[in-house]
């Protein structure tokens, strides 16, 4: 023990100097150290959302579904599942938007891989929570572990979904130990309890060269797991699909297909993170505007691929027009659900591909609209695959009550919906609150290796 | 001519069902009859052989395993040794009169409008008629409901029936979307149903009753073939109850289907009249034939009113 404390001051900061981190730790600690009333407005109201969700939930198990929701024989998945798949792509964030940049080198993404890691966190843990509420029996889940059999796609995908939100935190918190030693350090107002934890989470971290060695080795290797994990994750959610023999899910292009929309939903969430942390905390030195201009130049790229995969998701099935894809893309294109296809399409696809191409539309406040857009447009597409890929079975619906026919989600089944994004955003707030959300040691070394850029770009 | 040979091959079907013994189960008599060790009961039962023949044992010579109730848990997995079941559908003689979906909904506890079996109205072209068109479990040969299902709380087991574990499913679902005949359905804890299932469920009054099990809250539930009447010799409510003989039900490895009044060599049967299955290029191989729409016994007449509407 003695031994640590006798590790002299000018080794513990290796990458970067004392007085350059003393600048920037007052900007990124500063919101853990003072939450605002607004702050407070928020955590209280995500909160009460996602406390009406348990609430919700709790009226379902215990009142039967057929009165709470709106599911019924034809029609068994619903929003559940579709928002299951958006939570998935959002989780797809840390992959795409830390772990490729760091591979090849962008320095640009310094500021943004911690809100990229936490967001794929949430998002995969609401994920998790999404399939659970879907169940008819989440009391049998230990069934799972007990006759698991590895040739259902189910099994994958909880294989794959629990190894990603390992590896999910594990590369969040490695890549965390330093700034918990700066909390630990620097921050002084704060609760007992609060330093207690930094102290103890940062492991005896002392920024010794070995450290720093082992820690980037480890997070190196990480993201390079990432990468085909991440894959793999929303490749396997699209398997759960394209496995099964239903024309509208029937397409050796899901998995791809769900990888690009993915992508692009990536770059929209990070645009819509980055642009209210920015605002809110402060953090304009950081999150500057060369970070809307580089995601924007990616939305464009993103949304382009979506669109080619699009192409061959429907364009091609259509030009057929074979009797068994005939009546889902009927609806779609002309039918029932016409209206909200093409401006899913518009806003999904159109609008990503197109603005951002303009310098204007990669300033913050427009890109950051774009995105919210993007986002929802995000989600009802998965709506789309889900639902209208229920309602046209191979044989006709016919003669059963009006409920069966048109899936309406209850008011139940929308409370949950809201209370797992809720969710979302509830832990990447409250991470935020704790811990440093953009990652001071990161953004030191940058600066120290000659990377002006990432603080003085104009 | 042939209609005689029906009607006495028929009669021994029914008779030998009635005598409750494993009639069927030719190969089980000839293995046990060989070895004299079981003490005689003096009591003669008659059985069918392999090849055909009507001979008369002593009764300790019959196996009783496949007429007894009390199946283990493994033994239900299993399956009705030696037997193969399959179904005939003759779609000329369909007039959806809906008795085959009453009478499965009697059997089955299950309350409107869940039902095991649909009849839909079908038109393959416009210039062609359309037909009443019966669907339910397939129990195919390639189950895709079976493969997806994460543990194997859906199962095919070696008699053909594709059977349900309710004790062990945990409701994902998953089976219903991979099913491409929309044959399952799902217990979603209707408060009706419920109750209904609560109180009928020891309820042997009907004589098609079924003791399988009815789907548990939060399961998936699907046509189960009657299993446990099957497996006594006995039919399945849903031909027992139709008025027209449409349904046929038999076992594969005798090579017979019967409805009941008529029986017929299954192969013969399905050669002679085009017999064809629902979505063979699926590759889900059903165990359900359906002999084409023709030389119909009824005019087809459009349901005036929808019959399943009520929540």
């Amino acid at each position: 023990m003695s031994e640590e404390k006798n590790i002299p001051e000018s080794t513990k900061y290796e990458t970067f100097t004392q007085e350059e981190y003393m600048i920037m730790k007052d900007d990124l600690l500063r919101p853990i150290e003072k939450i605002g009333k607004a702050g407070k407005i928020w955590i209280a109201f995500l909160t009460a959302v996602f406390l009406a969700g348990v609430v919700a939930y709790y009226l379902q198990e215990s009142r039967g579904k057929y009165v709470t929701t709106g599911l019924r024989d034809y029609t068994m998945w619903g929003i559940y599942i579709s928002n299951f798949l958006f939570l998935v792509a959002l989780s797809l964030s840390s992959v795409f938007m830390s772990a490729i940049l760091k591979l090849t080198n962008f320095e640009w993404y310094r500021p943004l891989s911690r809100i990229a890691d936490v967001i794929s966190l949430s998002s995969i843990t609401m994920a998790g929570i999404c399939i659970m509420i879907s169940m008819g029996r989440p009391d049998r889940l230990h069934h799972l572990f007990i006759y698991g059999r590895i040739q259902s796609p189910i099994v994958w995908d909880i294989i794959v979904v629990a190894t990603y939100f390992v590896t999910c935190v594990l590369v969040l918190f490695i890549a965390l130990i330093p700034s918990l030693s700066t909390c630990k350090n620097h921050l002084k107002n704060l609760p007992k309890w609060q330093l207690k934890m930094y102290d103890i989470l940062s492991f005896g971290w002392h920024g010794t060269a070995e450290q720093w060695k082992i820690l980037k080795k480890t997070v190196l290797i990480l993201t390079v797991l990432l990468i085909p994990l991440g894959i793999a994750l929303r490749t396997v959610s699209a398997w759960l699909f394209s496995t099964t023999l239903r024309p509208e899910w029937d397409s050796t292009n899901f998995g791809a297909y769900f990888v690009s929309g993915s992508a692009l939903l990536t770059v929209a969430v990070m645009i819509i993170a980055i642009s209210s942390f920015r605002k809110l905390y402060h953090l304009e030195k950081y999150l500057t505007e060369m970070h809307f201009d580089k995601l924007g130049q990616a939305m464009v790229l993103m949304g382009l691929i979506y669109a080619y995969f699009n192409i061959n998701e429907y364009l091609v099935p259509a030009y057929k027009m074979s009797g068994l894809h005939a009546n889902h893309l009927l609806d779609l294109f002309v039918g029932n659900n016409a209206f909200f296809y093409w401006s899913v399409v518009f806003f999904g696809i159109l609008v990503p591909s197109v603005l951002p191409m303009f310098k204007k539309m990669r300033k913050p406040l427009p890109l950051t609209i774009i995105a919210l857009a993007v986002l929802i447009a995000g989600w009802f597409k998965f709506y789309l695959i889900v639902i209208p890929g229920l309602s046209h079975p191979l044989l006709p619906i016919q003669d059963v009550p009006a409920s069966w026919k048109h899936y309406t989600p209850s008011l139940i089944e929308m409370t949950i919906v809201a209370a797992t994004i809720a969710g979302t955003m509830l832990i990447t707030t409250l991470f935020s609150r704790f811990f440093p959300i953009i990652s001071v040691w990161e953004v030191a070394e940058g600066k120290l290796e000659g990377k002006e850029e990432i603080i003085n770009y104009k | 001519m042939e209609k005689e040979d029906n009607k006495s091959s028929r009669r021994n079907f029914l008779k030998l069902g009635a005598l409750g013994s494993v009639a069927l189960a030719g190969t089980a008599v000839v293995s046990t009859i060989s070895c004299d060790d079981k003490e005689k009961t003096g009591k003669k039962v008659k059985v069918l052989t392999a090849d055909g023949k009507l001979i008369e044992v002593d009764s300790s010579h019959v196996d009783h395993h496949a007429s007894n109730d009390n199946f283990s848990k493994e033994e239900i997995r299993q399956g009705v040794e030696g037997k193969k079941f399959i179904r005939v559908i003759d779609l000329a003689k369909c007039a959806n009169e809906r008795k085959c979906i009453e009478g499965c909904q009697k059997a089955h506890n299950i309350l409107a409008p869940i039902e095991y079996i649909k009849v839909k109205k079908m038109q393959d072209s416009e210039l062609t008629s359309p037909y009443w068109f019966p669907t339910m479990c397939y129990h195919c040969d390639n189950p895709p409901c079976t493969k997806v299902c994460p543990v194997d709380a859906t199962y095919k087991r070696s008699d053909g029936i594709v059977a349900m574990d309710y004790d062990r499913c945990i409701g994902c679902k998953f089976c219903m979307a991979a099913c491409p005949y929309s044959a399952r359905t799902f217990n979603f804890g209707r408060p009706e149903q419920l109750k209904f299932t609560e109180e009928h469920k020891n309820d042997t009054s009907d004589p098609n009753h079924c003791t399988t099990p009815f789907a548990q809250e939060g399961t998936v539930a699907k046509c189960d073939f009657c299993t446990d009447r099957s497996s006594k010799g006995l039919l399945p409510a849903c031909v027992v109850e139709c008025p027209n003989g449409a349904i046929l039900h038999g076992d594969e490895l005798e090579d017979v289907v019967t409805n009941g009044e008529d029986t017929f060599r299954l192969k013969k049967l399905l050669q002679d009249r085009g017999a064809y299955r629902e979505f063979e290029e699926l590759g889900t191989k059903p165990r359900v034939y359906y002999l084409p729409p023709v030389a119909r016994n009824f005019p087809f007449e459009d349901a005036t009113e929808a019959h399943n509407t009520k929540e």
